[in-house]
């Protein structure tokens, strides 16, 4: 498997693809210290573009590179190693690559704007570590549904969908279903819809990290009571693990049934 | 060698393969023929791993596969289609595969017999079908295994090359190989081949010797003798 993922990090080190995103995120990173002048400024835009950016930038990397493989992944298939350190070679590969990008192209120009010094280590910190989880959910994810669908097409627009949903369509349904039963108490329901959905889970954790969430109200309340224990800090990180777990256990699964 | 029992596979609603049995035991050079879309490269990568059946078991040497990634370590495999990732130079693919295999390989020795050593700096997607072709028989042949599976070798190769391969075939033939082709090039089979497997419908409809087949069907050539048993189906 180590060899596996030797060869896919290698390859995406090569294609250039993982040099445009990590140059991409020292840019956005150097404009918005420049523009902001503000370490925690900085870090609460910079938490809005990573929430989005990062798992439709994990999905779309994670098929891509995975229908573009093919080849190379039958090669391997008649070599003598099992199909799952096969796919879990390439997966690793991917995500790791992409995680590199995000956690160097965002980490060089805080640490040169002096993130050391700064009380706003944590949140950085705090931001960094969802990014990286958010890239390993998403590659996850895409790799399962480029092993379930064998037409490119299809897949590619499973896998936008599938980030739509998660991304924008979920919160869409969430504040219907706020609204509709606002007569109702709904704390409890709510922190829990946040917590299913790793996206607004990510959001939920940074936010509260920053010390804004009196603006959410008193749900942002209850949130912080929840999150700000121990128990609410550990389940929030046991879910990011499952959602990271669940999908590689499916991802596995598949190319353990799947003919090529 | 491979004993195949009672294999079933399906693709959706077709039936790809409808309860096979095979057995090689004695080393030699086995011939998979059949009209298209009867399931030979689905029997082949059966016995890979790649296509998973639905029913029946396959042994190597002896051993079940299904699950099972350790006995490909004796087979050598050539593709149908020698699609290749573009990006990588031939030298390092054949340094890949063989750091993944980790086993020592002949690879200069084949590199010099067909001839290519010029492209070995090359990318893999500048290469022409035919040079791909070679490259791809190399990385088939450099780990010297008991077991030789081959899909459709002889495609996109000129005369020249076509000889060199048959070389290498008597060659590993008498070295005590098991060698299993699929071609549609009846010459090729007619001169290289100990034995036929027809496949039709799913199941082995005819297994023998090229003479027995050309008896059977009382024709003299081979390509006119596969060509009865499409015509007219009844058992030979």
């Amino acid at each position: 498997m180590y060899k596996i993922l030797k060869y896919s990090f290698f390859d995406l080190f090569r294609s250039r693809w993982s040099f445009v995103y990590f140059f991409f995120y020292l840019l956005l990173g150097l404009v918005l210290l420049f523009l902001n002048n503000d370490l925690s400024n900085a870090i609460i835009t910079l938490m809005n573009v990573v929430i989005v950016l990062v798992p439709l930038i994990g999905t779309i990397f994670g098929i891509m590179y995975f229908y573009n493989s093919r080849e190379f992944t039958e090669l391997l298939l008649a070599q003598p190693i099992a199909r799952r350190h096969i796919f879990l070679g390439q997966y690793l590969g991917v995500a790791i690559s992409l995680a590199l990008s995000l956690v160097l192209g965002l980490g060089i120009p805080f640490i040169i704007y002096g993130l050391f010094e700064s009380s706003a280590i944590w949140d950085f910190f705090s931001l960094l570590v969802v990014g990286a989880f958010l890239t390993f959910i998403f590659t996850a994810l895409s790799f399962g549904i480029a092993l379930k669908f064998e037409n490119k097409i299809k897949g590619f627009g499973m896998a936008i969908v599938m980030w739509l949903f998660l991304a924008i369509i979920y919160d869409g349904l969430f504040l219907l279903l706020l609204m509709y039963f606002q007569e109702y108490p709904l704390e409890d329901f709510a922190l829990v819809a946040s917590v299913l959905n790793p996206i607004d889970l990510s959001r939920t954790l940074i936010l509260l990290k920053l010390d804004i969430s009196a603006l959410l109200g008193y749900t942002g309340a209850v949130f912080k009571e929840f999150f700000g224990t121990t128990k609410g800090s550990l389940i929030s990180f046991i879910v990011l693990l499952a959602w990271v777990f669940i999908p590689v256990w499916g991802m596995l699964r598949l190319a353990g049934k799947k003919d090529f | 060698m491979v004993t195949v029992t009672n294999l079933y596979k399906r693709f959706g609603s077709q039936q790809v393969l409808n309860g096979l049995n095979l057995e090689t035991n004695i080393p030699g050079i086995i011939a998979v023929l059949g009209p298209n879309g009867s399931g030979k490269t689905t029997l082949i990568k059966s016995l890979l791993g790649m296509v998973i059946p639905q029913k029946g078991g396959i042994a190597v040497n002896g051993k079940e596969i299904r699950g099972q990634s350790d006995y490909r370590k004796e087979i050598d495999y050539l593709p149908q289609i020698a699609n290749f990732p573009g990006n990588l130079k031939v030298k390092e693919l054949i340094g890949m595969i063989k750091d993944l295999r980790g086993k020592p390989a002949r690879d200069e020795e084949l590199i010099a017999f067909f001839g290519i050593q010029s492209f070995l700096d090359k990318k893999l997607s500048q290469l022409s079908g035919g040079t791909r072709q070679k490259v791809n028989i190399v990385l088939c042949f450099m780990f010297d295994s008991p077991l030789i599976i081959l899909d459709e070798p002889t495609s996109g190769l000129d005369p020249a090359s076509l000889i060199k391969l048959r070389e290498l075939l008597g060659r590993e033939k008498a070295a005590g190989k098991t060698i299993i082709i699929t071609s549609h090039i009846m010459n090729f089979v007619e001169e290289t081949a100990d034995r036929i497997l027809f496949i039709l419908e799913g199941v082995i409809y005819f297994n023998g010797s090229v003479s027995e087949l050309k008896a059977a069907t009382r024709q003299d050539d081979l390509e006119h003798a596969i060509a009865q048993i499409l015509t007219s189906p009844t058992h030979v």
